[in-house]
């Protein structure tokens, strides 16, 4: 079939199932001059416009300014990067439009501005607009001179999404859908000149998506939330009374919004992803600062080993992170290259690579934003007293933080959407889980071979303990499905371990992966502290999966099986001991030294 | 009007500064580099005046090939086309010889540079060249404004500031602020690939100078802060601490 992946092209969730070349990768080391240099134009822009402004944005008492600082990023370019030249864009590649995320990860609230107007607030008409939406909008959306918004959440439907009550009626010459209903959290409302609203035709069971302008009038809007961080991003209910939407600016088809949005999501999962390893750089780039000036006892607290543990654990997660979001991101953009290759249109194809490694979009959600949250976190604790202080900058690097566990699905959906999506896979016989699953538990039941397989190299012991990491999450999710069947989904918790175990398993394989490409490019030898850092994640990743393994045993499996599964469990979660702490030393070292994150 | 601009690439104003080979050698190991921050004004004027007198901007540096990123980056701020002449940057003297000899076999109107360098911060290359030239070299120039070939120049000088009127041609070190600080834009960096970028190679030239070792600055102490109303603790540190009374 022409929209199935070829044999050779990597499928979304296949990590579980197959080895991947490290070649086949793609790793930051490998960005290119022009796009180091449109990252450093976003960095130069944070830095001169972004942050000088960061107490006057939070203070909300600007209505003009965020705004404004939209304007100058559009007159950079910045907001069209992924847009097609033809219509005022620069059609970039998807990575590139992932690492334009990942500076704005370092520019606090207003991270969220910019977010939205990229990307669910563009989006939309991007992937399924009419030729004549799509010439209307994006150029004004590409240059910034129209800003948009997105209205999704409802009072009464949050990750609930589809029971939203927004109703569109047609009017009597059914010229136009009048709007009628109230949406909540809304991003960017306060100076939106546009909104991609979803809301119910009539009747019926799917929302169905809206191009509104503002000026199509109808819409009034409560005034600022009052939020715990994000202070300077617009966040406002907004009403919709008889708002008077003409019928040629549905978008897409009818009832096939919820679609839409959760496709849309999927964009917004992976790029939060690379936005809060931008988040976190910024807060380990404090960290160090903060550790090489501040003096106890005589010296510099950089020189503590609880200090350089946090500083080494910090970079580890954020290098971990790193090499997931791009390794997917090029996933991606190969997908997309692969289906209109087979005679798929642009936007089609864009769509449906999305689609197919939504499972990783997931994954990376939940993974970024917790390693921002840890990052901020060990930033406000290694800050001490001027840590918890508003003078300081990590207090609202850490009230910031918190909302990214929260938006584009909370973690709880997210990691629940992992699990579900991914047997769904299987069941579609998209992925078939069914045969590795049964050879794990074929295995179980044999001697364990003891034989070495004598290979040398970088990472093949490494490679083996990956290997067995996945065997756990094919026997415990593969007896979780045997055993429960339909009432799995009820058990959210053991969802949750699942989850949890397949998370840690695909960042542990991507920082793997970068860096057996990397030791091949440059040399191990020159990247010694990058193998440290993938030894240390490596066991964090056994350390978490253990024990969601065993809660998720424990709690669905008894007697013999219970036990077979815990010898399981012991058999495939074995890692040769490594000096960790000193690792984590040689890292901080290297660090401290330089001053800054330098991986 | 052409306009030519030398810039430097030079280790950005963070970077640690360490020597090897028993401190005869400058460590650019892990170290970032950048266009010289003056040169970033000079560039940023020059864009100013291709708009305002519609000028022809080129942008030229003395170095090696691992200087070309910061003169893509010249261009993608948005100069017309790039200039880099094949020699290690040894010292003042040659490297004004260099941009001299360039220099004889064109018509620039305007040569802009940096006030100075970063990293060896000699601030005489302007100089140099204007004397080489037989041009008149200004320094630091924190105002220019062209009106046909008359020149208006505002320049810092000890414990004030000097207006100059001159014509063209002339070699301007610039300095803040003379023009506002420019970033790439992301057409600038998508075009900077397809703008003319010549490697020629290096002028005869002597070098006149060596480095026969570098040492870092002794590290600075601690300052104490002392409240206005302790004025004889003030005192007694003076004397019995820093020993200066």
């Amino acid at each position: 079939m022409a929209t199935e992946l070829k044999e050779k092209m990597i499928k979304g969730g296949e990590f579980l199932i197959k080895e991947t070349d490290p070649k086949d990768i793609f790793i930051p080391e490998e960005w290119n001059e022009e796009q180091k240099m449109i990252y450093q134009t976003c960095l130069d822009f944070i830095e001169t416009e972004i942050h000088p402004n960061l107490d006057k944005i939070d203070s909300m008492e600007y209505p003009e300014l965020v705004p404004s600082l939209l304007d100058k990023a559009g007159q950079l370019g910045l907001l069209g990067s992924g847009i097609p030249e033809k219509y005022n864009g620069f059609g970039m590649d998807f990575n590139t439009t992932m690492l334009i995320a990942e500076a704005f990860g370092q520019s606090h609230s207003f991270v969220v501005s910019i977010s939205v107007h990229i990307g669910i607030g563009t989006l939309p008409i991007l992937f399924y607009g009419t030729e004549e939406q799509k010439e209307k909008y994006l150029p004004k959306l590409a240059m910034g001179t129209m800003k948009s918004a997105y209205c999704l959440t409802e009072p009464d439907a949050g990750s609930d999404a589809n029971a939203g009550k927004t109703k569109a009626r047609l009017s009597e010459d059914k010229k136009s859908y009048l709007l009628n209903g109230q949406k909540m959290w809304i991003s960017n409302a306060g100076f939106a000149d546009l909104f991609i609203v979803f809301a119910k035709i009539e009747d019926d069971k799917y929302l169905s998506a809206f191009i509104v302008e503002k000026e199509f009038g109808g819409i009034t809007m409560n005034p600022e939330e009052k939020k715990l961080g994000i202070k300077g991003s617009s966040t406002r209910q907004v009403f919709f009374n008889d708002c008077n939407v003409p019928v040629e600016n549905l978008l897409g088809e009818r009832e096939s919004g919820f679609k839409m949005a959760l496709n849309i999501l999927n964009i917004g999962r992976i790029k939060l992803g690379a936005a809060t390893v931008g988040g976190s750089k910024l807060a380990l780039n404090r960290s160090l600062k903060y550790a090489n000036e501040r003096k106890q006892f005589g010296t510099t607290i950089g020189s503590f080993g609880a200090i350089k543990h946090k500083l080494a654990e910090m970079a580890t997660r954020i290098y971990a992170c790193e090499s997931a979001v791009y390794r997917t991101g090029k996933n991606i953009e190969d997908a997309y290259i692969n289906y209109k290759n087979d005679g798929m249109d642009e936007d089609s194809a864009k769509n449906k690579a999305v689609e197919e490694f939504a499972i990783e979009c997931a994954i990376l959600k939940v993974h970024g934003s917790e390693l921002l949250d840890f990052a901020v976190d060990e930033t406000v604790q290694i800050h001490g007293g001027i840590g918890y202080s508003a003078e300081g900058p990590a207090e609202r690097g850490y009230r910031d933080a918190r909302i990214n566990r929260i938006y584009e699905g909370t973690n709880e959906i997210n990691r629940l959407v992992t699990i579900d999506m991914l047997l769904k896979k299987a069941m579609k016989g998209s992925l078939d889980l069914m045969t590795p699953a049964m050879e794990v538990q074929k295995e179980l039941t044999s001697i364990p071979s003891f034989k070495q397989n004598g290979e040398d190299g970088l990472f093949v012991k490494e490679k083996k303990v990956l290997t067995n990491l996945k065997k756990i999450g094919l026997m415990i999710s593969g007896s979780a499905v045997l055993k429960l069947s339909t009432k799995l989904k009820d058990e959210q918790e053991i969802l949750m371990n699942l989850a949890d175990m397949l998370i840690e398993g695909y960042v542990a394989e991507s920082i793997i992966l970068r860096v057996e490409k990397l030791a091949g490019i440059k040399g191990a030898e020159s990247c010694q502290r990058q193998i440290d850092m993938a030894m240390i994640y490596l066991h964090r990743a056994v350390n978490e999966i253990i024990p969601a393994a065993k809660e998720a045993v424990y709690a669905f499996a008894e007697g013999d099986e219970q036990r077979m599964l815990l010898l399981g469990l012991k058999r495939f979660s074995k890692i040769e001991p490594y000096n960790l702490k000193e690792a984590r030393r040689r890292i901080a070292h290297e660090m401290l030294d330089r001053n800054e994150y330098c991986f | 009007m052409k306009i030519l601009v030398c810039i430097t690439h030079v280790p950005d104003t963070t970077s640690k500064i360490a020597f090897s080979d028993n401190n005869t050698k400058f460590d650019s190991t892990n170290v970032q580099y950048i266009i010289g921050p003056y040169e970033d004004y000079a560039i940023s004027k020059a864009v100013d005046l291709k708009s305002s007198n519609n000028a022809h901007v080129t942008v030229l540096n003395v170095g090696k090939s691992e200087s070309d990123p910061s003169l893509r980056r010249a261009l993608a701020i948005g100069a017309d086309e790039a200039i880099r002449i094949d020699a290690d940057p040894m010292d003042t003297f040659f490297v004004a010889t260099q941009i001299a000899s360039h220099v004889k076999g064109e018509t620039y109107d305007l040569i802009l540079m940096g006030r100075e360098s970063i990293d060896f911060n000699g601030g005489i290359v302007h100089s140099l060249v204007g004397q080489m030239l037989g041009i008149p070299a200004f320094s630091p120039v924190m105002q220019l404004e062209i009106n046909d070939s008359k020149v208006k120049m505002t320049r810092e000088i000890e414990g004030g500031k000097e207006y100059l009127e001159t014509s063209l041609p002339l070699i301007a070190g610039c300095q803040e602020p003379i023009a506002e600080w420019k970033i790439p834009n992301m057409r600038g960096i998508m075009t900077a690939r397809t703008k003319p970028f010549e490697v020629v190679e290096a002028y005869d030239s002597e070098t006149r100078s060596r480095n026969k070792n570098f040492e870092l600055p002794k590290e600075k102490g601690g300052i104490q802060l002392i409240d206005p109303d302790e004025v004889e603790k003030l005192h007694e540190l003076l004397r019995n601490e820093a020993k200066v009374i």
